[in-house]
């Protein structure tokens, strides 16, 4: 116990700094202004980041924590404040990324009777949270934002709301700022079970074609280089995830790339052929399933995952083990011998070969050329922030990623309008490297107010808006499955992308001819001054390939555009 | 109202007395289409955690499902499916019945028979309190049922595990 009270605000900020945070991202309003004023009386070093939207914030924390690996903190107002975060928590979420979110409340004596910008948010996030609280006294904020951190950030990572009624922030607190946690029920368990490991191992032994199949899972354990060092010594392919791109380096001799809806033939068609599957860290996501009952019928599946609930749901492995990733490689590593897998590798090279990852380059501008050209120029170097549709598979096949934490993409929630905001958050968190947003024209209107605070911190990033004037991913499926019958896709009236950076005082580059592509993007690289955008006047109806339809089985893989009428799509979206 | 089949779960959870844990538990059974046919909260030794029994019929398949999302809640300790094992369950219910003098010396016998104790006796009715297997109360619903039942209240069953197993 301190004897000199300090006022709630004030040990929210302290308890903020004791965690290390470096950013909060946010929105003042009135029921937070007593936390807004504690960052001016405290003199803390924490650094705040006034955004456009609360989305927007969310989404940098997001993009913060996924280029550094450390959660970022968001502070909003109440009301309108908070469920404006909503999408943001819901991605985040998702895909398992820490975040802590601070919504100011009402005061404690009017809740639940409608006062003005009274949101019950602990209500509305329950279900797209890690965990939530609604703190009710202010000597519990030491313990909870403790609490909040530990969660956060542990186990299987996920956003963690905090709901401060103004009076608890305003209220003198006494209690200690180095809180004991109080959460009986949330337990880790960091062992791996030995005769597990064994049972993998001798399984792995057996095995002639054996598949790795790395997640997000993987990355977020920092379990890049065991994975690496492990796939060398037994000689195993490996495919990744959208989200696990980086945690093996996709131009390494034994990645296959991307697997699932849009991603390489060759990884789709190894999960086709596999007899082992070696799932390290993946929720066996219905993008990478195809169709669940015929998914590696004749494979014999292992599962590694964190989150005893991610077993099982999707797929039922025959071997199942509970852990963390980094720990379980780095004991099946020793346990795994050299394989032989030279002719399963000359068979899958032999796809390679076949069925590479391809466009045309003649006739108008590819977003696969500049998004190709930008990978060669900064030598695949860049943390790539995406948005969704069409540019974000297309980035995930061409900017190949080679190390972890330079892949930013919303996956589990598809969300667009995260790209730029989340680029930004990963430049705030990295300041010193270079940053590129491949965003869709109309993912970048439903976020690109945030320029404004790209612009004002002078960030190091490479706006490429892919600008095919559609909702470019929904018009190809109604192209392909709905008989070319476009609804609701025109984005006829978008504005001039540059003028529109020029107004920020961003620097604006337009790109209509592929012969331009190298110099322009260049001069875009070679740019110093903070922000840039380079607007790609690109083909409006080309369409991703290859393409699982949602809901088929991996078999039914489409190479490139078929001449005959495809059915309806099963699965879901 | 529960008949207690058996594609009905029975689960017990011990949870961290904390606001919104109730509402997490909720979702996690509605969110995957689980009916909660009933539900029992009480306040365990240890005034910081409380007691549910949880009754909920849906498909089989999904229940591990439900059991892990639910230990992954934080502020759940643990969960344990009593359907298949033989803890003990029990549940008490209040039965009002129309009846008048003609009726009543029957009434009471089957209320008897059910080891029913008679809580409440008016000129045109009663009220019976039985406690027992979830069984027993199903089959005294159905003897009872010759009488106009007017009011039917059943807590829900709780569980507690036999011998040395925790519940
Ligand atoms: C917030 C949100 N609304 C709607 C969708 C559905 N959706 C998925 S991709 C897409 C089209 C994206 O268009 P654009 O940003 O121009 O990218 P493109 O596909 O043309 O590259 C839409 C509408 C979504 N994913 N997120
Ligand atoms: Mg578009």
């Amino acid at each position: 116990m301190t004897n000199i009270p300090i006022e709630g605000g004030q040990a929210i900020i302290r308890c903020l700094e004791n965690e290390g945070v470096e950013y909060i991202f946010g929105y003042s309003g009135g029921s937070v202004i007593p936390i807004f004023d504690a960052m001016v009386t405290t003199e803390t070093k924490i650094k705040f980041v006034l955004v456009r939207h609360e989305q927007g914030a969310t989404h940098m924390a997001d993009g913060y924590a996924r280029a550094t690996g450390k959660p970022a903190v968001v502070l909003v107002t109440s009301g309108p404040g908070a469920t404006n975060t909503l999408t943001g928590i819901m991605t985040a979420h998702m895909d398992s990324v820490p975040m802590i979110v601070l919504t100011g409340q009402s005061v404690s004596w009017m809740l639940g009777k409608d006062a003005f910008q009274e949101a019950d948010i602990f209500g509305i996030t329950m279900p797209v949270v890690k965990h939530s609280y609604l703190v009710k006294k202010t000597n519990d904020l030491p313990r909870i934002i403790r609490e909040a951190f530990h969660i956060s950030t542990t186990g299987r990572p996920g956003p963690v709301l905090i709901d401060i009624p103004k009076d608890i922030s305003a209220g003198p607190c006494t209690a200690d700022l180095h809180a004991e946690m109080d959460i009986p029920g949330y337990k880790l368990d960091t062992s791996v079970d030995n005769d597990t490991i064994l049972e993998i191992a001798e399984a792995l032994a057996k095995s002639k074609r054996p598949l790795i199949l790395a997640g997000h899972g993987a990355l977020i354990s920092r379990a890049d280089g065991s994975l690496k060092a492990f796939a060398e010594k037994a000689r195993i392919p490996v495919t990744n995830t959208l989200l696990g791109k980086g945690v093996f380096p996709e131009t390494h001799e034994l990645s296959l790339g991307m697997l699932g809806m849009h991603g390489t033939a060759y990884a789709n068609k190894a999960i086709c052929e596999c007899d082992l599957l070696l799932n390290i860290g993946s929720r066996f996501d219905d993008r990478i399933l195809g169709k669940p009952d015929e998914f590696c019928t004749d494979a014999t599946i292992i599962h590694i995952d964190i989150d005893a609930s991610e077993i099982g749901r999707m797929i039922q492995p025959q071997i199942t083990c509970v852990a963390d990733a980094k720990t379980a490689i780095d004991e099946l590593v020793k346990h795994v011998p050299e394989l032989e897998t030279t002719d399963w590798r000359k068979h899958l090279d032999g796809y390679k070969t076949k069925y590479p990852l391809k466009f045309k380059r003649q006739g108008g501008l590819k977003m696969q050329h500049v998004i190709d050209e930008f990978y060669k120029l900064s030598e695949g170097k860049a943390c790539v922030a995406t948005d969704v549709g069409q540019h974000q598979m297309w980035a995930a096949q061409f900017y190949k990623t080679d190390s972890g934490y330079n892949w930013l993409s919303s996956g589990g929630a598809g969300t667009m309008g995260f790209g730029l905001p989340a680029c930004i958050g990963a430049a705030f968190g990295r300041p010193d490297d270079l940053h590129i947003c491949f965003i869709g024209d109309g993912g970048f209107q439903m976020t690109f107010f945030e320029l404004a605070t790209a612009a004002l911190h002078k960030l190091p990033i490479k706006i490429v808006v892919l600008n095919n004037h559609y909702l470019g991913m929904v018009r190809q499926w109604q192209e392909l499955f709905y008989e070319d019958r476009t609804s609701g896709v025109d984005l006829e009236g978008n504005p001039d992308f540059v003028k529109l950076a020029e107004s920020f005082g961003i620097k604006g580059f337009n790109l209509r001819r592929p012969g331009d592509v190298k110099r322009v993007l260049q001069n875009a690289l070679d740019y110093n001054d903070g922000p840039c955008l380079i607007n790609c006047e690109v083909e409006k109806t080309d369409n991703v390939f290859p393409m699982i339809p949602a809901g088929a089985p991996i078999g039914d893989m489409l190479i490139e555009l078929p001449t005959k009428k495809l059915e309806k799509p099963t699965g879901s979206t | 109202m529960p008949k207690s089949d058996k594609a009905m779960h029975t689960l017990s959870v011990y949870v961290a007395n904390k606001p919104g844990a109730l509402a997490r538990i909720a979702q996690v059974f509605a969110r995957r289409g689980f009916n909660i046919e009933s539900l029992v909260v009480s306040p365990a030794i240890d005034g910081h955690f409380s007691r549910m029994t949880i009754t909920s019929s849906g498909a089989p398949e999904g229940l591990e499902q439900i059991i892990k999302q639910m230990v992954k809640l934080v502020d759940v300790l643990h969960c344990i499916d009593h359907t298949y094992d033989k803890s003990v369950m029990k549940e008490m219910g209040l039965i009002k019945i129309a009846v008048d003098s003609e009726g009543r010396s029957e009434a009471l016998q089957i209320a008897e028979h059910y080891g029913c104790k008679t809580v409440d006796l008016t000129s045109e009715s009663m009220i019976l309190q039985v406690v027992g297997s979830p069984a027993k109360i199903d089959a005294l619903e159905e003897m009872i049922a010759k009488f106009r039942i007017i009011e039917l209240v059943r807590t829900g069953k709780v569980v507690m595990s036999r011998g040395q197993k925790t519940t």
